[in-house]
């Protein structure tokens, strides 16, 4: 095997300690090393072995364009192959696999009944330009689901089509832009965004053209709804506010702000990412939220790392719904159609356009939907109750070592939130999130939000059991007081992964992107 | 010449109407590792308090912002090969970028290292 010299991996696992020696391989047992596609294998080998074409008097007609030298694929069988990808894939660490208590991802389990629903075929094996007559099920899947959200966020209408929550809040700004030029107000170009927002928020925000103010928290950790008033004026288009916010915690002042922004001519855009702890007990649409973005990878299962790609619905208030954007299923004669831009005629002639060619993420919204019918009406209301006392759970068991600084506010929601403060001098987040590893825990969100320094965001979702969080908190308990002691151990966390602490800085100033071959030979497989 | 700093962390030297700006040593050791910087063009106008530069560590991605408003005479082409000069020296070789004040009165509302010194106390 030849030698990566190309800086990819610094460090190697610590092993030969005490009297057992390192094994010859690099193995620990069956936790297999290993090394790149493009260190194994051979020049010789190949997956499918051709026969050698005869010579042939043809020219080629490529010119400049043919190749010059080989292209450096790697040499497998498919053995070697298979066996490659499945060792990388025991490395990986999932949903499926144990505890994830990433904050603001909501890394819930995903059921095993979304995935066998979503590989029906009737649903897995159409294409969005498919006759509609031959897609009514999938179509009244949307429209069913639809439906569900816009009952349960108390909104007027929803668009589809967003494929991820980022997605969702441009929709959403979008509507805002073009209700405002519709009224004559483009020259509004201020969007205000309090600092428990989510981070996309300002970004979203400035991609659709409007400049950012910030607007403060308070000691709280809730938006400075004074701050907020003052700054509500002729320039002002909205304000995009994330509620439950990142901080953790439910912005009761909502109904308050939501007026007060209607009052000076804007509107109100709600982050939904957080949707799951209130989903069943809250309808934003009575919070006065005139669009809102549900994670439906995240409040109805299917998290990253847990089965399929994003989506992101945005409910629309009243005021809003004439600017939603295209395609919608509607169903008219007991059939279900889409309404698209030759349809919509009159009916919807303000619609700001179209977010992606077809109709969304239909993988996502028959799992959503799959989770949203087992559940039920209960089940959901259930689900959010179980999620914010899984988290104020963790919470107070963790407060005493811990600094909780929002913890005098109250009940948390969905999600507790740490601080560094009372770490050893030299300590930080970061060796607390590496001890974790040690012990078998994918870390929290550290050092977001920005509010609180260095910070630990633990969201634990509805899905973990009592006996898992306890693990966990004796865990992070362990971990917290080894850094709030300075044991100098922690400094140098992971131990036992497969690699050391990696050197974060130097890969961010100096990334290795490309593999380079030490010894360039003929390649296999051309 | 003169130092003033802001209550966001930077500091700005002024030598007659030539301002050179940076971020403070405390705003460094907040950050960590710098590994990105981007600072604004020659000719570029800034008012007080508008963003200037981004700085980005491990840890986040920040926003600096102009201390006074002004043209950019030159941003530092040196941190686009070394952003940790902004660790090692911030105060000095670290400096993001340097304009001609338009508004000196500006620099009225901005600390000197004393008052500086005292707010970062407090923090």
């Amino acid at each position: 095997m030849s030698i990566n010299q190309s800086g990819w991996r610094p460090t190697a696992p610590e092993q030969g300690k005490g009297n057992v020696p390192a094994s010859v391989t690099g193995n620990k047992a069956l936790m297999l090393e290993e090394a790149l596609i493009f260190e194994i294998g051979d020049s010789h080998t190949t997956g499918v072995d051709f026969a050698t074409a005869p010579a042939r008097a043809a020219t080629s007609k490529l010119g400049a364009l043919a190749r010059k030298a080989p292209i450096g694929l790697p040499g497998l069988s498919e053995p070697e192959t298979v066996r490659h990808y499945t060792r990388l894939s025991r490395q990986n660490y999932g949903i499926d696999l144990g505890f994830f208590p990433l904050g603001s991802c909501t890394m819930k389990h995903n059921p095993r009944l979304n995935e066998k629903m979503a590989r029906l075929p009737g649903f897995s094996d159409v294409h969005p330009l498919q006759p509609v007559d031959t897609v009514q099920g999938a179509l009244e899947v949307i429209h069913q689901l639809a439906h569900w959200l816009v009952t349960l966020t108390g909104m007027t209408s929803v668009a589809m089509s967003p494929k991820a929550g980022a997605h969702g809040e441009l929709c959403g700004v979008l509507a805002i832009r073009a209700a405002l030029e519709a009224k004559g107000e483009g020259h509004r170009k201020i969007i205000l965004v309090p600092e428990s927002a989510h981070g996309t928020n300002p970004a979203t925000a400035a991609f659709a053209g409007y400049s950012v103010e910030d607007i403060p928290a308070t000691a709280e950790g809730r938006v400075d709804t004074a701050a907020l008033k003052a700054r509500l004026g002729p320039d002002v288009a909205g304000v995009m506010i994330t509620n439950p916010n990142t901080c953790g915690l439910f912005e009761r002042d909502m109904r308050e702000i939501s007026d007060a922004v209607h009052a000076a001519g804007g509107f109100v855009y709600c982050d939904g990412a957080n949707f799951n702890a209130i989903v069943g007990r809250v309808r934003p649409g009575d919070l006065g939220i005139d669009a809102m973005h549900i994670n439906l990878h995240k409040t109805f299962s299917t998290p990253h790392g847990g089965g399929g790609p994003g989506s992101g619905p945005v409910v629309f208030s009243a005021a809003l719904t004439p600017y939603a954007p295209l395609p919608f299923v509607e169903k008219q004669d007991g059939q279900f159609v889409l309404v698209e831009e030759e349809t919509a005629g009159e009916h919807h002639a303000g619609s700001f356009g179209r977010m992606v060619a077809f109709h969304g993420q239909m993988g996502m919204f028959t799992r959503a939907l799959t989770y949203i019918l087992s559940h039920g009406a209960d089940g959901l209301r259930q689900v959010s109750e179980d999620a914010v006392l899984n988290a104020n759970y963790i919470l107070r068991s963790l407060d005493d070592t811990l600094d909780a600084p929002f913890g005098p506010s109250g009940p948390c929601m969905h999600e507790a939130l740490f601080s560094d403060s009372g770490l050893a001098e030299g300590f930080s987040t970061i060796d607390v999130a590496k001890g974790l590893i040690d012990e078998g825990f994918h870390p929290m969100t550290m050092y977001f939000p920005l509010v609180v320094h260095g910070a630990m965001l633990v969201e634990p979702t509805e899905t973990e059991s009592k006996a898992a969080l306890d693990q966990f908190i004796a865990a992070l308990r362990s971990v917290a007081e080894r850094a709030k002691a300075g044991d100098p151990s922690l400094k140098t966390a992971p131990h036992f992964a497969p690699r050391a602490r990696l050197d974060e800085t130097l890969a961010a100033r100096k990334p290795v992107l490309v593999w380079k071959d030490p010894a360039p030979l003929a390649q296999a497989a051309e | 010449m003169s130092r003033f700093f802001t209550q966001d962390h930077e500091w700005v030297d002024v030598d007659g109407d030539v301002g050179t700006v940076g971020i403070s040593e405390y705003a460094q050791s907040q950050l960590g590792d710098v590994v990105f910087v981007e600072v604004p063009e020659a000719g570029k106008q800034l008012t007080k308090g508008a963003d200037a530069a981004v700085v980005e560590s491990v840890k986040a991605a920040s926003d600096v912002y102009s201390p006074v408003s002004g043209t950019v005479i030159e941003g530092n082409a040196a941190l686009a090969d070394d952003s940790s000069l902004v660790n090692s020296d911030a105060e000095a070789a670290g400096w993001f970028f340097k304009l001609t004040l338009s508004d000196p009165s500006e620099l009225d509302s901005l600390m000197d290292e004393a008052a500086y010194a005292a707010f970062v106390e407090g923090l």
